[in-house]
């Protein structure tokens, strides 16, 4: 019990290092309500970068900051925006990178571009090699 | 029949130019910095409540009144905000007007942190919830950002400010003001 004790207490000073000091934002592990909005919350959560863990969702992520984000996504959900307003807000504000949904433009546009490319030469390819057998 | 010969070729030569353009990428140094897209564009719309009890709030008005300024995105929580503080001061002394927001803060943190590292900001707004951190497009603590008489965000600098980044950042100051 002792040692236990002792433990815990060691653990101490590693929890008053940890950040800041404040609790997190409401609606940073609060659900909405509204089941429905609480799916389109999340499904858009998903696929938005976390900034302080950059190869993690906002979803995925315990940062404080994304936590702040998830706030931010489902106070304005639930104030009426649909979940590609709130993309496109904060597109607005970080850049494509925020978002794991890439929109086509000026440098992704070979991402939708090449898959329609291979396509064409498949089927190119294919009409070639049916029509040399027929023949 | 030499025709099908370099034909074969081809899948060797999309491999190594698919190779080179990994080589060329990973011998770049990574940029983590992720850059906020509103430089050149307004502040947002924003009203903050003091960090400090009895000092002056903070809201997007206060940076129309003509005079450039920097607005720094700090916390006391946070170790290169406390590594910036001289350089701040040095701004300071050089004639920037400096305001402040403190993100997830706490009023004793605060003050906590201003007494031991100094306070060279005319006003400190709080922001709890990080909101005006990510309507600015601000990835992180610290930040500074450099705003023009009309409001309109001119420069962003991200990081802690060295002592070589502050005349640059004063240049930045004066031409904003022009």
């Amino acid at each position: 019990m002792r040692l236990l004790l002792a433990l815990l207490l060691a653990l101490l000073p590693v929890a008053a290092q940890a950040q800041d000091g404040l609790p997190p934002a409401p609606y940073a592990y609060r659900q909405l309500d509204d089941p429905g909005l609480e799916q389109q919350a999340r499904d858009l959560m998903d696929t938005l970068r976390c900034l302080t863990c950059q190869s993690q969702s906002i979803a995925d992520s315990d940062a404080p900051m994304a936590g702040d984000m998830r706030h931010q996504v489902r106070t304005r959900l639930a104030a009426g925006e649909t979940p590609e307003e709130v993309r496109g807000w904060l597109i607005a504000r970080y850049g494509d990178y925020i978002s794991y949904r890439p929109a086509p433009g000026a440098t992704t546009w070979p991402l939708f571009a090449i898959p329609v490319l291979l396509l064409v030469v498949a089927v190119l390819v294919i009409a070639r090699r049916l029509r040399g057998r027929g023949r | 029949m030499i025709r099908w010969r370099l034909w074969l070729w081809l899948p060797l030569l999309a491999i190594a130019l698919l190779f080179g353009l990994f080589a060329l990428q990973l011998s770049r140094p990574k940029d983590e910095f992720v850059r906020s897209a509103l430089i050149g564009q307004p502040l947002p719309t924003f009203s903050l409540k003091p960090a400090l009890p009895g000092q002056p709030p903070l809201a997007n008005t206060d940076f129309a009144d003509g005079k450039p300024r920097l607005l720094n995105v700090f916390a006391s929580w946070c170790v290169p905000c406390a590594a910036e503080a001289p350089q701040l001061a040095a701004l300071q002394a050089g004639g920037a007007e400096i305001v402040a927001v403190a993100i997830r803060d706490t009023p004793d943190d605060v003050a906590a942190f201003l007494d031991a590292y100094g306070n060279p900001f005319s006003r400190i707004g709080a922001d709890p919830y990080s909101q005006l951190q990510i309507a600015l497009g601000s990835s992180g603590v610290p930040e500074t950002f450099v705003i023009d008489g009309t409001g309109v965000i001119r420069h962003q600098h991200i990081g802690d400010i060295r002592a070589e980044d502050v005349p640059r950042l004063l240049d930045e100051l004066r031409e904003a003001g022009e």
